[in-house]
């Protein structure tokens, strides 16, 4: 049956694939759902504000209370000691207390604003790729595959590059997965809750220069409200000066216990910047001299005054994330994989909000279809199990068990990542379905299936894309790893269970 | 199945991606590894390829580099109190743009050519650079990626 010209292809209906069951999927018409941003899609556990120009970590509320400690000690110090100093000493100390404030607020909002250096997570080429590598190098047979590593000489010193099972790279050197944000930070020194953020290569010199200004900050209200107390009392009387001004006695003791410990944290990241160390680092003890006379810390720039100014006004890189970027379809893939068309055509589900949820769905009816058909289970005993990293707080649901319209935070089906990391659970909208991270789990499946499915173009299920030109939502083959939280609908499960069949056998028998 | 499409088309598909990945031996600045893939060899030769990723490797160097002119732009936008950014782009920001015309170039001239695409790598999070090969639907009746194994024709 010829269908004439390829651009009309595009837009007709595959409708002489027998194995095709029609659905509005494949209408003409172009769907006109709104376009997403990428911080919508994130996988990390961060959360997101002004429309992706603010990110932060999910619990945030010391973060609050570090600002509502600064603003309220600054504000009582400008309403009741200011006046008073300003008339006995010089109007300039309020001066020079109020830029040091905007000071104090601008490095802590940018700290804690900013992306500190996520690394985003590999697509699933990617994935594939680097597994296959891995595979090769080890020869292993076993499935518990071996901890991976690699290492590297990097200024004469080894450096081990540790994989990440989460996010399914092996990490630069100085980067550390944060277990709270559920991402790969590069050059990561630590979580700070007081900023409610991750401290890495992008915000690390905001940070610093925070807690430089706040120990100056500390200091200052503090010297001048004892001043203020001392010439007051000096005239009246110590007890009529304090009950003249409680609001001085507040912010004394306020300042009083901040001020050790902000000052000892300006003087250790004084240190950790001298000597081109990350927190992370000196705690390990991964250059220490004790480990070996031949240790030495490869990333040193030599000297004391060039890795200050390295780390305090060296380039700052881009954000890798493009979280305010739009999830597009890639160009590039001209023509959709076959298999991928059936199976995507024996998609079920209509009232997807946006097309990426089809592709979810999809997914879905991967994992479940993989799960429960007896054709995967021919590998050994559980097949999708990775062995999970314990930096990743492997607080992870080995079995795969098919509890669907389970609580969300329980993963039914085996997955590397701890449950908590699926994109949904830290997703705005409430939901009762069941949110499954498909892809990992369709990565472990090209596993223990064989070798053609791993290279017939990774087939996943994210690479169901739509046919170009028929859904102009994301093709999973974007630019960003654009895998949306998988929803899944317990009512439609029958037919979906006999689609995925249908498409299970099309993809094992390729 | 399906492939009926796509015979009829003169167009391209994917058929497989190779990854170059980041090379660490001088630390954590961005530098990619110059080893030739072998899946490239039948497409492009080894001195096209060396010389597009030692381009790029000098790109990022050039950003990276903490010199006279890098500190300046620090020290002028922490005493702008960063506001300068709203303004002026980093010079980090310009390199890319620099590298993101010269990748388009290099596509364009030398790559697709030879049916193979370069991604850029801030678009995977610079941790490699992406090359998509593709095969021509026309000249083979399943490809060796992406096609099904049932080459059957609808006419």
């Amino acid at each position: 049956m010829h269908l004439g010209v390829s651009e009309s292809m595009r837009e007709c209906e595959y409708s002489q694939i027998s194995t095709r069951s029609s659905t509005p999927m494949e209408t003409p018409y172009k769907k006109r759902t709104p376009k997403k941003r990428k911080w919508e899609s994130f996988q990390g556990r961060n959360k997101f504000y002004c429309d992706g120009r603010i990110m932060m970590a999910k619990q945030t509320g010391v973060f609050y209370l570090t600002l509502v400690l600064i603003l309220v000690t600054c504000g009582l110090f400008f309403t009741f000691d200011c006046p008073f100093l300003a008339l006995e000493l010089t109007p300039v100390i309020p001066v020079i207390g109020g830029v040091l404030f905007m000071f104090v607020l601008g490095t802590l909002l940018r700290t804690s604003f900013s992306d500190p250096g996520v690394l985003p997570r590999a697509t699933p080429d990617e994935a594939a790729d680097l597994e296959r590598q891995i595979d090769v190098a080890n020869g292993s047979t076993g499935y518990k595959p071996p901890p991976r590593t690699k290492e590297v000489v990097i200024n004469g010193q080894t450096v081990k590059l540790k994989y990440c099972f989460t996010c399914k790279i092996f990490r630069p050197p100085r980067a550390s997965h944060c277990s709270l944000c559920d991402n790969c930070v590069e050059r990561f020194d630590h979580h700070c809750p007081w900023v409610g953020n991750c401290v890495g290569r992008r915000n690390y010199r905001f940070f610093y220069m925070f807690i430089l200004s706040l120990s100056f900050l500390t200091i200052f209200i503090f010297a001048f409200v004892i001043t203020h107390i001392i010439l007051s009392s000096n005239r009246n009387g110590f007890l009529s000066a304090l009950k003249d001004s409680p609001a001085s006695v507040l912010e004394v003791v306020v300042c009083f216990f901040s001020v050790w410990s902000i000052v000892g944290l300006s003087g250790f990241h004084t240190y950790l910047i001298s000597s081109n160390q990350t927190t992370n680092e000196d705690i390990k003890g991964s250059w220490s001299s004790k480990r070996g006379k031949d240790n030495y810390n490869p990333y040193s720039h030599g000297n004391i005054f060039t890795n200050c100014c390295a780390a305090l006004c060296g380039p700052l890189p881009p954000s890798l994330i493009d979280r305010r970027g739009f999830i597009q379809s890639d160009t590039p893939q001209l023509a959709p994989p076959t298999n991928g068309i059936t199976m995507y055509g024996a998609t079920q589900s209509q009232q997807s909000h946006m097309c990426d949820q089809d592709q979810c769905i999809q997914s879905t009816k991967f994992v479940l279809q993989a799960a429960a058909t007896p054709l995967l289970q021919q590998q050994s005993s559980e097949p999708v199990i990775l062995t999970t990293s314990p930096e990743n707080g492997g607080t992870l649901t080995g079995r795969t068990s098919l509890t669907l319209g389970g609580p969300c935070t329980s993963l039914p089906l085996g997955q590397p990542t701890p449950p908590t990391s699926t994109p949904s659970l830290s997703c705005h909208e409430a939901t009762d379905m069941l949110p499954i991270h498909g892809h990992s789990l369709a990565h472990n499946h090209s596993h223990p299936l064989q070798e053609p499915v791993a290279h017939h173009h990774f087939l996943t299920p994210e690479e169901v894309p739509s046919p170009p030109g028929m859904l102009p939502c994301g093709s999973p083959l974007g630019h960003s790893h654009t895998m949306q939280a998988g929803f899944y609908n317990p009512a439609s499960q029958d037919s979906l269970h006999e689609d995925s069949v249908r498409g299970l056998v099309k993809l094992s028998s390729v | 199945m399906g492939t009926e499409m796509g015979q009829k088309r003169h167009s391209a598909s994917l058929a497989n991606k190779v990854f170059i990945q980041r090379d660490y031996s001088e630390g954590t600045t961005c530098k990619f590894q110059t080893k030739f893939p072998s899946e490239l060899e039948s497409r492009i030769e080894r001195t096209l390829f060396e010389d597009t990723v030692k381009t790029l490797n000098n790109y990022y160097a050039e950003a990276e580099k903490i010199g006279g002119q890098s500190y300046l732009e620090g020290c002028l936008a922490c005493a702008t109190a960063y506001l300068i950014f709203l303004c002026v782009e980093t010079r980090y920001e310009k390199v890319l743009k620099k590298i993101a015309k010269y990748i388009q170039e290099q596509n364009e001239k030398i790559y697709a050519p030879r049916g193979l695409l370069i991604t850029d790598p801030i678009e995977r999070g610079m941790r490699v650079i992406e090359i998509s090969i593709y095969e021509d639907r026309g000249s083979s009746g399943s490809s060796s990626g992406s096609s099904s194994v049932s080459g059957s024709t609808a006419r």
